[in-house]
């Protein structure tokens, strides 16, 4: 048994911590967050771009770097911890894990190497308002080539080139893949908790747009992409839970009250050593999900349903705690505790909220066992 | 990345395997254990025969050096013969704190002549062993034990009392940490010896627990005599050699022994939920809960192949082990509360032919109190997870600079 990172994947991770280190952090995420009219820092996606991130996954016959799904997710999990704020995960773990999923031949060689050089960016629309989607409550509709209906909220669809779209065909569901860039599509961009990171609403009136993967496949499809995805998310999630104890740590060692350092009251620790469970805890889910996803083991579906229940609770956990243990100075605008409990809840309900997960996990197991 | 066996690890599991097909039973059920059936006496002399030939076979200290009867292999080996060992009903218990904890801290710290006389005799099983720290006034903070140890010539006459001693009533040996010098800061003088549990002197009585069981017992030290040879490191430093045994405790007590989620979603399947959507398994409520327990069960089993992994490139276990007892006492609380609640009325009901499970869910609730205080309550395992692990610093103490005689001891 060897359930680790390999000295390469973890030299990558090494690698990308640095850069991100560098190139990101608060001070970037937080242009975006000052300034509504932009939805992503075009710099940091084109230095990304440059070190093949967009690609790392995907084959070298299309423009990638051929890398495995560990390399994904150790970079995922760095992107996690700095905020990043680009639309890396609806490109890379939806919008390219779909096309490589159920695209044909002619679907990958168009995109894939355009999303490979930071050219095209995707987003994965399934949502259409309150509430979890099921088969039935998808009301857009695709028919002869076109698409209509509207997806709200659909993260980075702001500023996505083109999207994955689960829609009605027929007497099933599809998914179809649509440019934005037409007449038939109007975005509507839309104010959120996580402002770092972009949303919209689409709305198509008779878009082009065409399958990807077989008709009537969709409701299937997106939850094949979504297992794959929130492997993903989980990394992101743990790298962000993983900067939130680190904070709230250098915080509790420093921070003096009743001239002692606040980390030394067992209030404290006890909370950090509760952050600390809890991400353990989540990283070694996150690890079998990483596994199952590499190896495209049957436990997938098992796997990233555990994966991903305990990264959204180490999260969440961690960000609220953060901001606790920074007392008033946690609640303030300029210390960068809110950004993660923002994105925290970004994360934790883009493809599913932490309750869909559970009860995924808990249907995955009663299939399992009764097979 | 994977879970795959090496060539070497296959090879050794299905050796393991065949070793425990001959020697022992398969389980019927996650929960049977053959304490259950088997008298006292019985389940000795059972456990005896299986720990010889455990040793014979070569599967008792599978991590040991070679000169005291072991392998010498990677832990890695160890965690693959539980793994398998775990599917029988084997009676391996007994020995568990005497292997685990008790005589890797005589390895550490005796002399080769008493090395000789005591370790291939734990390893067979000929020799049981038992841990003598805790005590009525030194439970959390056993640094402040106080049963105390006096040099006379080549021996030691000891005098005092300790607490919470596992299996002290069939035990031979045991290791005890004793205050030497009571003139000094309490952790400076402490040492730890050999004790022989059948010499003059020593009294064991057990103690009833709330669960109604009595696997614990107090012990009573009256002018016993232990010779010089039989201690573990310099005296004043046994507060050192405790960190080593203590160390091993975290490993040895992390597993859980209730009824886990499995069984639970199975019980879930046969009895009625509270809000009448047929059984208790459609109940979105408790579903929600099942998931938290699935991630934390799979996230502890997880959370040991990391160790494991760490370990078998050389690395030594570190306090992030003690996440597990965190987890599973909480755990084994929070499933038998929750089957017993769904019982509804009749959960009150523990007769063995009558409750789920034979009673186990009846016995995690009872048990599972006295499993988030033992080996460190869920309280200290937090401190120690802040300190040592995250680094954060020492409360301030009210003991350093002050000799133990001096300190306020309150109730």
């Amino acid at each position: 048994m060897n359930f680790d990172f390999s000295d390469d994947q973890k030299s990558l991770k090494d690698q990308a911590r640095k850069f991100l280190t560098e190139k990101a952090g608060a001070k970037v995420t937080r242009r975006v967050l000052d300034d509504a009219s932009i939805s992503y820092d075009e710099n940091l996606w084109r230095a990304v771009a440059d070190l093949g991130w967009l690609g790392a996954a995907i084959p070298e016959e299309h423009g990638g770097l051929g890398l495995g799904r560990l390399e994904l997710c150790v970079l995922a999990e760095e992107i996690g911890r700095a905020a990043a704020p680009i639309p890396f995960s609806s490109t890379v773990y939806f919008f390219a894990e779909a096309l490589m999923l159920a695209g044909n031949q002619a679907q990958k060689a168009a995109l894939l190497p355009k999303v490979a050089a930071g050219e095209t960016i995707g987003c994965f629309a399934v949502s259409e308002g309150p509430g979890a989607p099921s088969p039935s409550s998808i009301q857009a509709k695709f028919e002869n080539g076109a698409l209509s209906g509207a997806k709200i909220p659909v993260t980075d669809g702001d500023c996505a080139h083109h999207a994955v779209v689960l829609a009605k065909d027929g007497a099933g569901l599809s998914l179809v893949l649509v440019d934005l860039n037409q007449k038939g599509v109007v975005r509507t961009t839309l104010k959120t908790l996580d402002p770092t990171r972009g949303h919209a609403k689409l709305e198509f009136k008779g878009a082009a747009a065409e399958r990807l993967g077989a008709a009537g496949q969709g409701w299937e499809l997106a939850e094949a992409v979504l297992d794959r995805a929130a492997v993903l998310l989980a990394f992101e999630q743990l790298g962000g839970s993983q900067a939130c104890i680190d904070m709230a740590l250098d915080y509790a060692k420093s921070r003096y009250a009743f001239s002692r350092p606040i980390g030394s009251f067992q209030a404290i620790k006890h909370k950090l050593a509760d952050m600390y469970v809890a991400i353990e805890v989540a990283r070694s889910n996150a690890y079998f999900g990483a596994w199952a996803l590499q190896t495209e083991a049957g436990e997938l579906p098992f796997a990233a349903a555990a994966a991903r229940a305990a990264a959204s609770d180490a999260f969440h956990l961690a960000a609220k705690e953060n901001i606790q243990v920074h007392g008033g100075m946690g609640f303030t605008w300029e210390v960068d505790a809110h950004l993660f409990f923002r994105r925290a809840k970004l994360l934790a309900v883009q493809a599913g909220a932490p309750a869909v997960w559970k009860e995924k996990l808990v249907k995955r197991l009663e299939q399992r066992n009764a097979a | 990345m994977d879970f795959n066996d090496t060539p070497e690890e296959a090879k050794f599991r299905a050796e393991a395997r065949a070793f425990l097909e001959a020697s022992c039973k398969p389980k019927a059920a996650e929960n049977d254990r053959m304490s259950r059936s088997l008298k006292p006496g019985e389940y000795m002399k059972a456990a005896k025969i299986y720990q010889r030939k455990k040793a014979e076979a070569g599967f008792a200290g599978i991590t040991w050096a070679k000169e005291h009867g072991g392998r010498a292999l990677p832990p890695i080996y160890a965690v693959i013969f539980n793994q398998e060992e775990a599917k029988f009903d084997a009676p391996f218990g007994v020995f568990a704190i005497g292997l685990g904890m008790c005589v890797p801290t005589v390895i550490a710290f005796a002399s080769d002549e008493i090395k000789q006389r005591y370790v291939a005799k734990s390893l067979t099983g000929e020799e049981i062993w038992c841990q003598l720290f805790s005590e009525p006034g030194a439970g959390s903070d056993v640094a402040a034990s106080k049963t105390k140890a006096v040099r006379e010539g080549d021996e030691w006459v000891v005098n005092g009392q300790k607490v919470w001693t596992t299996g002290a009533h069939f035990s031979d040996f045991g290791i005890l940490l004793a205050r030497t010098n009571p003139e000094v800061e309490k952790h400076k003088g402490l040492t730890m010896f050999i004790i022989d549990m059948k010499a003059k002197g020593v009294d064991v009585r057990p103690i009833h627990q709330m669960s109604g069981g009595r696997d614990f017992n107090e012990v009573y030290f009256t002018d016993v005599r232990i010779p010089d040879t039989h201690r573990l490191g310099e005296p004043g430093m046994g507060w050192n050699v405790a960190l080593v045994t203590l160390m091993n405790e975290r490993l040895a007590v992390g597993g859980s022994a209730g009824p886990d989620y499995k069984e639970i979603f199975e019980f879930a399947r046969t009895i009625s939920s509270p809000t009448g959507e047929g059984r208790l398994i459609k109940n979105d409520a408790f579903r929600q809960k099942l998931a938290d327990w699935i991630v934390r069960a799979e996230g502890y089993k997880l959370a040991k192949f990391r160790t494991m992994t760490a370990l078998s490139k050389g690395q030594t276990p570190g306090p992030e082990s003690s996440i597990g007892k965190v987890i599973n006492a909480n755990q084994m609380m929070d499933i038998g509360n929750s089957a017993i609640e769904a019982l509804d009325h009749f959960g009150i009901v523990t007769e063995s032919d009558l409750a789920p499970l034979e009673g186990a869910f009846h016995q995690s609730y009872m048990f599972a109190p006295g499993l988030r205080i033992a080996g460190g309550t869920d309280e200290i395992l937090r401190n120690i997870i802040a300190e040592r692990v995250l680094g954060l610093p020492q409360d301030q103490r009210t003991d350093k600079g002050v000799a133990f005689k001096d300190l306020p001891t309150g109730r």
